[in-house]
């Protein structure tokens, strides 16, 4: 195989490529794609739920059909958009900024996305036959009640889809430690790149709690045990537990690659290097460890008691401390420089009073006493969006803006960025805003119908009539995309002239192995080093040579549909044994793949130098 | 530069429109109007970190601004460069100590409050309660006092109450926000909360963990009567005789339909404190039916004929016969007679 096997044309042979590929930069593609889509679905739950929600004692959906949609929505927002998407970003971006060629693993990396995809799909076919209705968290024992396999769906999909984010994880982690070029030390990285290393070092040690509290939650549907039952010796806030070691890093994992987002685009559009980068890598760190200390707080009114209270209490307020650096410092990084507001800008900007907003709502929960009235209410519904659509979504959207032209060589059109910017934003504050005042109100969270003369009406219509803002921007955005892709701006390497990482210092869109020479890193920002020493290209670290590269393969999808049948199997078993023939046959299907995988030799091929020079910049 | 006016405006309403909504929500609901002791401690926390915070967010969004319209590129500065700098180490301890100070400030009465909401060293000394949550109603129990009510939860004014809370299925949260915050109900241990109302009323609480379809209707009311009121009422309900057989026939054949119907496998009337559905001792005088409809007997005879459309997925429906809309009328007459005390939601001013 040689690289113009790529390049081969037919509608067969592109989909064989992308069904096939290792390469970290079309995974990182499919990812986006992907997580856009079930972006698109939780977006639209939102607006059932939204919908319903207009008027007092509305009956545009039921009460069943209510419980299954806010589970499908957190559910599939949390594990199907927000984690892909950024997992998508960091798996286009974090090899190009440490001038690596790919990640370590590039075959686990595609078995990653695969079965991240299936677990995806399998959650979202179970609104053919009766959806999960016990909340994206799942808490036993409503979870163990629940009729039909609803349940199952969710345990299944989110231990498949688990076991894909675990592996991206640990293959970020290698790549970070091993694959730098030349001269990038650690304290070298861009941001971007070490939130990517932090939050895989957190998916590392929180995505094992979810998949323990997964399993047993399996076994107690399945087959019959009893961890969670309390009638026969079990017991349930066990479950609580175990989904917050997980559920709390998680929230962590989707907004540490966010503040990385806009520690980049902030230098790029200020013309200014990152304000305090060291106290921000510091406090990135202090984030992460003080995330995995603190679950307990969604457990205050559990009844754990007032000592163990007041300790996640005050850990959690913490965690202001070092939110607080990041905040000042990108304050900073913008003081003093020359700063140009497009799209991308304009969704960083936005999220600096928008996610202080949510931080602060944060610290308010923190206070024990006060959370005993928050807690379970639309405070908590408010609170959380703006930290996640207002941090999260707003990193998301700013980072397509920022490296659409590095991804696709095309320029995002900026009109329609700044109507689907303006719409989202008045939108999102309408919808969300409100919510802290519905909740202190009297409004729980999870409500599917509010009662008349609550005083909760006009609330709970602003609320909607944002949603519709916000869907409309939405809209906008994705009518960019096609245009964009007909009809954008081309985009040169060096996409916003401003570039400081070496992402920028590639074609746009790099060459499939990224770098022809591996760059030498002279320090922070080493493009912009570059271009102020006068140079507009990265000195190379080593000579024009033969570039070795991974081969593709169809094993990831082959075994992810093996596992995902056994799957299938494992859920309907419980009605009729036959269907344990799917998960001998699934796991067979699975195990062999696993096992053509560790016996065949597959050294990958070469790129020659003749070749390598040939490939225009 | 417009862009930005633009975006103040919208902050301008925002504001405006919380300050309007401060004032706002139903009295006996909200939890901003505090009528209690937790709701109280709740509101003091609430109102110190709601100010810190106002504080915080304007002092980012001054620097913010001024930043923004400072530092903007302005025409024919294509090509400056601005000084690159790397930090500024006397500004980062700044942000690090202030932030340090104010947690600190927010700390203490928070870990002072939470160990003042859990103390129950003398539970003994006052009025104790059991409380059992259930898929989708509430059963109380007043210990040592062989009363047995659901739904309606009656204490006195100005003294603590202490509830020790068990599920019977599966988690439930107990909230009344205007008299305290809200307490998980578990099915595998007790938890205990004390709550005080400060002046009589009708209370209105909540279910607030999501327990099934119906967890949006688990509503109850909690009536704050005088103390003398208040023992006026348990003396009343302990002189309950659920045997009585009631005047008017059309209450009797109520009565006859209610046995022969098998309504007391699952229900109750008098203190008999086992049973799978809500007891009914005194019906006639709750505020609500169910908990969420209005006390009539129109609604009476909706529920009894077809409880599902009212609160789906509860545990009456189907178990048992279905009744002809006379036979439910004569039930309602039965129940909504079941008045045995002059102390009820009105006399707390409902
Ligand atoms: C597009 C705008 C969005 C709207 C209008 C919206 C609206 C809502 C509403 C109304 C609820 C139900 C609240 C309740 O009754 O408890 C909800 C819950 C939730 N949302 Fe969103 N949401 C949006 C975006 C997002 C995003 C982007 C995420 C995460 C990435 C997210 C995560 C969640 C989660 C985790 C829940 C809790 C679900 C549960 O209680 O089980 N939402 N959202
Ligand atoms: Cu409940």
């Amino acid at each position: 195989m040689s690289v113009n096997s790529a390049h081969k044309s037919g509608f067969g042979a592109t989909l064989w490529d992308w069904l096939t590929t290792v390469d970290h930069k079309k995974i990182g593609i499919l990812y986006l794609a992907a997580g856009a889509f079930f972006f698109l679905l939780g977006g639209l739950e939102a607006l059932i739920i939204r919908i319903q929600l207009i008027s007092p004692q509305n009956d545009f959906i039921s009460a069943g059909l209510y419980n299954e949609m806010i589970t499908m929505h957190g559910t599939t927002m949390i594990f199907f958009a927000a984690t892909p998407l950024l997992f998508g970003l960091m798996n286009y971006i974090m090899p190009l900024q440490i001038g690596a060629r790919d990640v370590a693993f590039p075959f686990l990396n595609s078995l990653g996305f695969w079965l991240f995809f299936f677990g995806g799909i399998m959650l979202n076919l179970s609104w053919f036959t009766g959806a999960p209705d016990a909340g994206w968290t799942n808490y036993a024992p409503l979870s163990l009640q629940s009729p039909g396999h609803g349940v199952d769906f969710y345990v299944m999909g989110l231990q498949l889809s688990g076991a894909g984010t675990l592996m991206s994880g640990i293959n970020f982690i290698v790549t970070i430690v091993l694959m730098r070029a030349p001269g990038m030390t650690y304290m070298r990285m861009p941001l971007f790149t070490w939130t990517t290393f932090v939050t895989s070092i957190l998916v590392l040690f929180a995505f094992p709690a979810l998949t323990v509290g997964l399993f047993l939650m399996m076994f107690d549907r399945m087959f019959g045990t009893a961890f969670f039952d309390v009638a026969l010796g079990g017991n349930s806030i066990i479950w609580q537990h175990l989904f917050w070691i997980f559920g709390h890093p998680e929230v962590y994992i989707l907004i540490l690659p966010a503040f990385g987002v806009f520690s980049e685009i902030l230098p790029t559009f200020s013309k200014k290097r990152l304000f305090g980068y060291t106290a921000m890598v510091f406090a990135t760190f202090l984030i992460a460890f003080l995330g995995f200390m603190v679950w307990a707080h969604h457990m205050f009114t559990v009844g754990l008691g007032p000592v163990a209270n007041s300790i996640f209490a005050v850990a959690t307020m913490a965690i202001a401390v070092p939110t607080g650096i990041k905040i000042f410092n990108w304050l900073f990084t913008l003081w003093g420089g020359s700063i140009t507001i497009n799209s991308a800008m304009l969704w960083t900007l936005a999220f600096i009073p928008s996610f202080t907003i949510g931080g602060m709502t944060g610290v308010m929960l923190a206070s024990s006493v006060a959370d005993y009235q928050y807690h379970d209410s639309y405070f908590v519904v408010g609170h959380f969006h703006y930290v996640i659509v207002g941090g999260v979504v707003f990193a998301l959207l700013a980072a397509m803006h920022y490296w659409w032209p590095k991804m696709f060589g095309r320029y995002l059109h900026e009109g329609m960025g700044k109507l689907a910017f303006w719409t989202f934003f008045i939108g999102f504050h309408l919808t969300f805003f409100i919510q802290h005042f519905l909740g202190l109100m009297g409004m729980p969270r999870r409500y599917w119908v509010f009662l008349e003369d609550q005083g909760l009406d006009a609330g709970n219509l602003i609320s909607t009539i944002g949603a519709f803002f916000m869907t409309f921007g939405v809209l906008v955005f994705v009518i960019n995309i096609f245009y964009t892709w007909k009809k954008g701006e081309k985009a040169p390497g060096d996409a916003w002239g401003t570039g400081r990482t070496l992402e920028w210092a590639t074609a746009s869109p790099p060459i499939h192995f990224n770098f022809k020479q591996m760059p030498l890193v002279r320090g922070l920002d080493p493009l912009w080093i570059e271009k102020m020493e006068g140079n507009n290209k990265m000195t190379p670290a080593e000579p024009m040579d033969e570039i070795h590269m991974p081969n593709g393969s169809i094993l990831p999808l082959i075994m992810t549909i093996g596992f995902f049948i056994a799957s299938y199997g494992f859920i309907y078993q419980v009605d009729h044994k036959a269907w344990l023939i799917a998960v001998y046959v699934g796991m067979a299907i699975g195990m062999g793949c696993m096992l053509i995988r560790s016996l065949r030799d597959d050294h990958g091929y070469h790129i020659s130098k003749e070749e390598v020079e040939r490939e225009g910049d | 530069m417009k862009g930005w006016m633009g975006k103040s405006k919208v902050f301008f309403l925002i504001s405006a429109m919380a300050l309007l909504m401060a004032g706002c929500g139903r009295e006996n609901l909200t939890a901003l109007d505090p009528k209690g002791y937790g709701a109280d401690r709740a509101m003091d926390l609430i109102l110190l970190t709601t100010f810190i915070m106002i504080g915080v967010f304007i002092i980012v969004m001054a620097i913010y601004v001024i930043t923004l319209v400072r530092f903007r590129k302005k025409k024919g500065q294509e090509d400056y460069i601005p000084e690159q700098v790397e930090g500024n180490h006397k500004l980062e301890v700044i942000w690090t100590v202030i932030p340090i100070i104010l947690v600190l400030v927010i700390a203490v009465p928070t870990v002072l409050g939470t160990f003042d909401l859990a103390d129950d060293s003398n539970a003994d000394e006052h009025v104790n309660i059991e409380v059992t949550g259930n898929q989708y109603w509430w059963h109380f129990n007043y210990a040592g006092e062989e009363v047995v009510t659901s739904q309606d939860l009656y204490i006195p004014t100005g003294e603590r109450v202490y509830l020790n809370m068990l599920s019977s299925d599966v988690t439930h949260s107990f909230w009344i926000p205007s008299i305290s915050g809200k307490m998980d109900v578990n099915p595998e241990n007790v938890n205990t909360m004390y709550i005080e109302a400060h002046e009589e009323g009708v209370y209105w609480g909540k279910c607030a963990e999501l327990c099934g379809p119906s967890h949006s209707l688990m509503d109850f009311k909690v009536i704050a009567v005088s103390p003398e009121e208040y023992e006026q009422w348990v003396a009343d309900m302990q002189s309950v005789d659920p045997e009585e057989v009631p005047e008017d026939s059309v209450a009797q054949e109520g009565q006859e339909l209610f046995e022969a119907n098998n309504c007391m496998n699952c229900h109750a009337i008098g203190s008999s404190p086992a049973a799978i559905g809500p007891n009914l001792t005194n019906f006639g005088d709750r505020s609500t039916i169910a908990g969420i409809l209005e006390p009539t007997k129109e609604h009476l005879v909706e529920w009894l004929t077809d409880p599902e459309s009212v609160k789906p997925g509860n545990k009456m429906t189907d178990q048992y016969p279905a009744l002809s809309e006379d036979e439910a009328e004569s039930i309602a007459e039965y129940l909504l007679q079941l008045q045995p005390s002059e102390i009820t939601p009105e006399s707390a001013g409902n």
